[in-house]
This record gives structure tokens, sequence and C-alpha cells, in this order.
């Protein structure tokens, strides 16, 4: 039987809670590259797009 | 059957965030960054310094991802060894699948994500380099030959070649003889810890020279490996990212390192044993400053460069 609040999720709430920041560090992280390399002029999706910066 | 003993097998504690990053193998992740760092850092191409952070980090990812997989194929032989018996799998913290799982992750993360920081060069050195310490150091070399540390040495020597490529997108002189450095560091460092944990690689089949030639075959090749290092460290001072700074620490630790190679090779395995290995430890922790001073010199000449100094364009 499922309950809403099982021993289990206790007992990796300590776990669960450093994977939900791993991961919002992460999306930081991918966020911070594409400012970066966009600021920088790369064309990093590959679109054919650049930087405003880069095209003036 | 209750839920509860689903999810609960008795006897075994719930692995936590840091056996998973115990599996990465910390302690080499550290030297795996200030290396990478350092060939980022010395490099003639400036780096934007969030690129720099995202770089090495995925590096170490990488390096780290190696390190899971490397305990997840050597669970085995960790269980009876001494010094890896508390690693996550021997000690029954973290699964062997779970170890496997999260060392192809990682691996597959770290690369895309450099290729996207850096570029696929620098991606594609990573590639190879977990590649080459997975598959041919652990899975072919480690339990086949006693040149299974002289060979995959180059595991642990390709990230300053990788942070170098981070900022130039190839390969060079400079990187190669950074390769180098660590490369035939490498041999006298792990045959000198192999002298005193012998009975460690002994016991777990490990052909280790100690091993499979005796010790005073390990003291001459210690002692040979020691030569050659000092031309390779000496070769790098004459590169553009040589300078004073590194020259004089070069001259320094290679006179340092030749005579403690030399005491090691003129002692027999009855004095060894007499004072416990005492200058077999010693020039083990010697040897882990040579590396260390090595690179840092290296970051010191590039900051003078950096302010004008000593061949300085400012």
């Amino acid at each position: 039987m499922i309950r809403a609040t099982h021993e289990l999720h206790e007992r990796r709430k300590g776990r669960n809670f450093g994977l939900g920041l791993i991961l919002f560090v992460f999306v930081g992280i991918v966020f911070g590259m594409t400012i970066v390399k966009m600021g920088n002029g790369e064309d990093v999706l590959g679109t054919g797009m650049v930087s405003q910066e880069a095209a003036q | 059957m209750s839920d509860t003993s689903v999810h609960s097998i008795p006897g075994t504690t719930e692995p936590e965030l840091r056996d998973y990053f115990a599996l990465l193998k910390p302690r080499v992740m550290s030297l795996v960054v200030f290396t990478a760092l350092v060939g980022l850092l010395v490099a003639p191409i400036p780096v934007h310094p969030f690129l720099i952070f995202t770089s090495v980090l995925f590096i170490a990812i990488g390096g780290g991802a190696s390190g899971a997989l490397n305990m997840w194929w050597d669970a085995d032989i960790d269980r009876i060894m001494r010094r890896t018996r508390k690693r996550p799998i021997p000690a029954g913290r973290v699964s062997e699948g779970e170890a496997l799982g999260l060392g192809i992750a990682l691996s597959g993360l770290s690369v895309m994500m450099l290729a996207l920081s850096a570029n696929l060069v620098a991606a594609g050195l990573l590639a190879f380099t977990i590649f080459f310490y997975v598959v041919i150091y652990s899975m072919l070399l480690k339990r086949w030959t006693p040149q299974n540390i002289v060979i995959g040495g180059a595991a642990g020597a390709f990230p300053p070649m990788i942070g170098w490529a981070v900022a130039t997108g190839g390969v060079s002189v400079e990187s190669l003889l950074m390769f180098m450095l660590i490369f035939i560091w490498t041999p006298p460092h792990f045959w000198s810890l192999a002298l005193f944990m012998n009975s460690d690689y002994d016991d777990a089949g490990v052909p280790m020279l100690t091993v499979t030639h005796g010790n005073d075959a390990t003291r001459t090749h210690i002692l040979a490996y020691t030569v050659l290092l000092a031309a390779a460290s000496l070769a790098l001072a004459f590169t553009p990212i040589g300078g004073p700074v590194y020259l004089v620490t070069a001259l320094v630790l290679n006179a340092r390192f030749l005579h403690g190679a030399w005491r090691v090779y003129r002692r027999t395995t009855e004095a060894a044993t007499a004072d416990a290995y005492g200058v077999e430890k010693r020039f083990f922790k010697l040897s882990l400053w040579y590396l260390f001073l090595h690179f840092t010199a290296l970051l010191a000449d590039a900051f003078l460069r950096a302010i004008g100094l000593f061949g300085g364009a400012a």
C-alpha cells in the first residue's frame, strides 16, 4: 500500500533534497553558459543567430 | 508482506549522497581539478571565468565518473585490499549496479556538457580519458601486466591537456610535456606506494611490479623513471609556459627527487623492514609535493607574465 507519508520518504529526505539542489545548480550552470556564449556572439544552438554585440 | 520489508534490506543502510560522492574518488578528482585548471590558465588564449569554472567542473565530473566505473569493475579486489576495503561498494553502502549506472550517466553528461562549455577537442579528449582509464587500464591492463601503472598512468596525465584544449582548441608541445610530466611521474609514485603496501596487491592478485619482479627490480625501475622524469620536467622549463619560477622549482625538486630515488634504490628489503619503510614513505610523500609544486610554479610564471614580468606582454 502506498501512503502519502511513508518512512521511506523520511529516510531519503536528505538525499532527495541534495539531489534537488544539484539539479537546481545544474540548471543555473546551463543558463549561465548560455548567457556567456550568447554574449560572446557564439552560435551555441546552431540557429544562425548571433548576439547584437557580435553582429556590430 | 508489508511494504516496509520491500524497501528495507536487513543489515544495510540507505546510501546517502556522500556515499555516491565517495564513488567519484574525491582525492583523485582534486588532482584532476588542479592540473586541468593549471593547463587551462597557462594557455595563451584567455577564457571567460564562468566557462573556466564550468569546463573544469565537467572535467572533474568526467574524472569522477571514471572513478565510479573503476570501483564497479574492481569491487571484487577492493574487498580484499586493506587500502580499499572501506570504499562504498565493498563496505556495502552502494550496490555495484548503482555505481555502474552513476558512472555511465556522469560520463555521458560530462562529455556532452564539456563540448558545449568548451569545444569538441576537449570533449573528445575527456571521452578518451574515461575510456582509457576504465577499459584500457581497469579492464585490460591492471590484472594482466606489471606495466599496468606505466601505461595506465596516461589516464591521470590527460587533465592538463584537456584544460589546455579548452582554451586553445588543440594540442601542442606545451600540453604534451605537461602530459609527460604526470605520465612519467606516475610509476615512481605508485611503485613507492607498492613497496610498503606490497601484501595488499599480492593478496588481490594484482601483478604490481613488486609482486611479479620483487622489490629490488622495483627500486631500479623507480630510479630509472625518476631520471626520465627529470628530463621531461626540465624540458617544460624551456617552452613558452616555463619561466624563472618554474625553472628554479624544477631544479630544486628534481635534485631532491633524484636523491630520494637513489636512497630508495640503495635500500635492501631487510633495511626497509627494519625502519618500517621510512625512506620509501618519505619518497612517496615527496612525490605528492613534486607534482603539486611543479604545477603551482607553472601557474606562478603565468601570473608573472600576465602582470608584465619575465616575457609578459603587459
